[in-house]
């Protein structure tokens, strides 16, 4: 069995009086294509930084490919995306490719000829001689891209890696991250933006307020992740109870209950159990949930204020 | 190693890039022919009744005088390049987020402090060469003058703008860059000021004035290492009357000198522990 890609342990960070990510505990296994989503200001890049060794965790600990965050031979097998694109903007995009290959210590044969790939692969062959300080933000993004892709890392950070893209540069995203996925590297995506992460991710955290509040397994979605209403006389708390077998979140208001099931394959079960319990059941309604509507209800709508 | 080679050579880059170099050098020229230009004319004065030895001493007092006139415009020059390059370049990148790619590498935040000074030394190594040495060569071609310990002197110059360089980047690492700006030259002037008090006190024979300059020194020596300098290449007459506008009346001592080459260690020691410290 492979170590995790990413096991955390209570992260901490606090910036004096204010906690930006409140202990952050978290396992990403390898190959896995994992969504960090959160409305802006959540501590999802707080979050990143802190796995990264950008920024101290006040408390806490965390492990990458089995080793502690900050560990050197472990950051060459790393790939990082920053958010906003923000570069070295003075360097030609092979120059800007060299510098970040020789830092990971590839050996120069390596090095160019996966510069040259990268290049190719991102539309950038012709730009290859163009300093940075020219580049539109698609161009930084498929540079930025490149460069954390040199090392063949076994895991990639991407910070908002479409954020104010055009959709020709989400589409790259994505098809760069099924490659990825396809690859087995781990890739580890801050994003607040919805599509972005129901089209990559395999599971995805909710962040809020520094918090993780729910870990969702992506597949659910599609095998049809509901909110059921039940209408039924004879409901009693120890009947509703023994639906947690099948569902969560189950709520009884006098004749009508909500709950969530992961699967509409489970309501002929849940049928069965009611009625041979002798609950007369009337109404029982699924409605499939979109990512949206699980954010909102697990985020709040006042978040990101 | 390999990375600090590698990071120093990228700054070399950035400040090729970014003008920086062009820029420096293009004034720099202005400022040699300006300097030659009126050299010339000076030292045409002199030329009238060379015969008289005692023009001749004369005329030797008035170049060297104008040298050092030369060389201090040029220390001012070279630490304020100096404190250029270090204020922006680690702030810079952090306030830009650029640094983040280059710190998540396998490399030590030390290794990126001192890629980017050693960049910078070099930088300043030859913009001190172009600046010094072309004034000292213009004074040598018209007029054949070489000042006692030349060398010297224009080493000592070079680690004046060496120190205000690394006293830059350790502030940068720390506060924002202009806010850095400020301290450094803030502090240079601090020192400024307190090296004329000590210069003006020791005339005066004020001991607490004397003092007070000498307190100035050790908080920022750069002020200390131009006044030895000129104490290094002042003519043995101005250096036997003890009066020069250079600085002959009180000299900082060698150890001064040593004190300055501790102070830039501990500069350059600051300013990796801080930005080991920093979230970046």
């Amino acid at each position: 069995m492979a170590v995790p890609a990413i096991v955390t342990d209570k992260l901490n960070k606090t910036y004096g009086e204010r906690a930006v990510v409140k202990g952050l505990t978290l396992q990403v296994e390898q190959g896995e294509v994992f969504g960090f989503l959160g409305p802006n200001g959540a501590g999802k890049t707080t979050s990143v930084k802190m796995l990264l060794g950008l920024t101290a965790p006040t408390s806490g600990s965390a492990l990458l490919l089995g080793r502690p965050i900050g560990d050197l031979a472990t950051r060459a097998r790393i790939g990082f995306l920053p958010e906003h694109f923000r570069f070295q903007e003075w360097l030609t995009a092979r120059e800007f490719l060299e510098l970040h290959g020789e830092l990971l210590g590839m050996e120069s044969r390596n090095l160019r000829l996966r510069r040259d790939k990268l290049l190719e692969q991102l539309g950038l062959a012709d730009f290859a001689n163009a300093q940075l300080r020219t580049f539109s933000k698609g161009m930084l993004q498929r540079i930025g891209l490149a460069q954390a892709l040199l090392n063949r890392p076994a895991l990639v950070f991407l910070d908002e890696p479409t954020s104010g893209l055009d959709p020709v540069g989400r589409l790259l995203v994505r098809d760069i991250i099924h490659e990825l996925r396809e690859q087995g590297t781990c890739v580890f995506i801050n994003s607040h933006l919805l599509s972005e992460i129901e089209a990559t991710c395999d599971r995805t955290a909710f962040i809020s307020h520094g918090e993780v509040v729910r870990v969702l397994d992506m597949a659910s979605l599609d095998r049809g992740l509901s909110h059921v209403t039940l209408r039924a006389a004879g409901l009693t708390p120890e009947i509703a109870a023994g639906l947690a077998e099948w569902a969560e979140n189950v709520s009884v208001d006098g004749d009508e209950a909500a709950l969530i099931v992961h699967n509409e394959d489970c309501l002929p079960e849940i049928t069965k159990y009611l009625v041979a319990r002798q609950v007369r059941v009337y109404a029982i309604t699924p409605k499939s949930v979109s990512l949206e509507e699980i954010f909102i209800e697990t985020v709040g709508k006042d978040a990101g204020l | 190693m390999r990375n600090i080679w590698t990071l120093a050579r990228m700054t070399y880059r950035e400040a090729l890039r970014r003008r920086i170099v062009l820029t420096a050098l293009a004034l720099g020229l202005c400022f040699l022919v300006v300097f030659s230009i009126g050299f010339h004319f000076i030292y045409g004065e002199f030329y009238i009744s060379q015969d008289r030895t005692i023009y001749r001493i004369i005329r030797t007092e008035a170049t060297n005088s104008l040298l050092l006139a030369g060389l201090y415009a040029v220390s001012f020059l070279s630490l304020a390049m100096g404190v250029l390059l270090g204020v922006d370049t680690l702030a810079g990148e952090i306030a830009s987020g650029a640094i983040q790619t280059i710190a998540s590498k396998p490399v030590r935040r030390a290794e990126i402090v001192l890629g980017k000074w050693l960049g910078f030394a070099v930088l300043l190594a030859l913009y001190s060469m172009l600046m010094s040495g072309g004034t000292a060569l213009s004074v040598f071609i018209q007029s054949g003058y070489v000042a006692p310990n030349l060398l010297v002197g224009i080493a000592l110059i070079y680690l004046e703008s060496l120190l205000m360089m690394t006293v830059s980047l350790a502030f940068s690492s720390a506060i924002p860059a202009l806010a850095a700006g400020g301290m450094v030259f803030g502090l240079y002037g601090l020192a400024f000021i307190g090296g004329w008090i000590e210069q003006i006190g020791a005339l005066l024979e004020n001991r607490t004035a004397v003092k007070i300059g000498i307190v100035t020194s050790l908080i920022v020596p750069s002020e200390a290492v131009w006044r030895r300098a000129a104490f290094e290449m002042q003519s043995p007459l101005v250096g036997g009357l003890g009066v020069s506008p250079f600085g002959g009346a009180s000299v900082p001592s060698a150890a001064m000198i040593l004190y300055t080459i501790v102070y830039l260690v501990m500069a350059l020691g600051v300013a990796i522990h801080s930005f080991q410290k920093r979230d970046i």
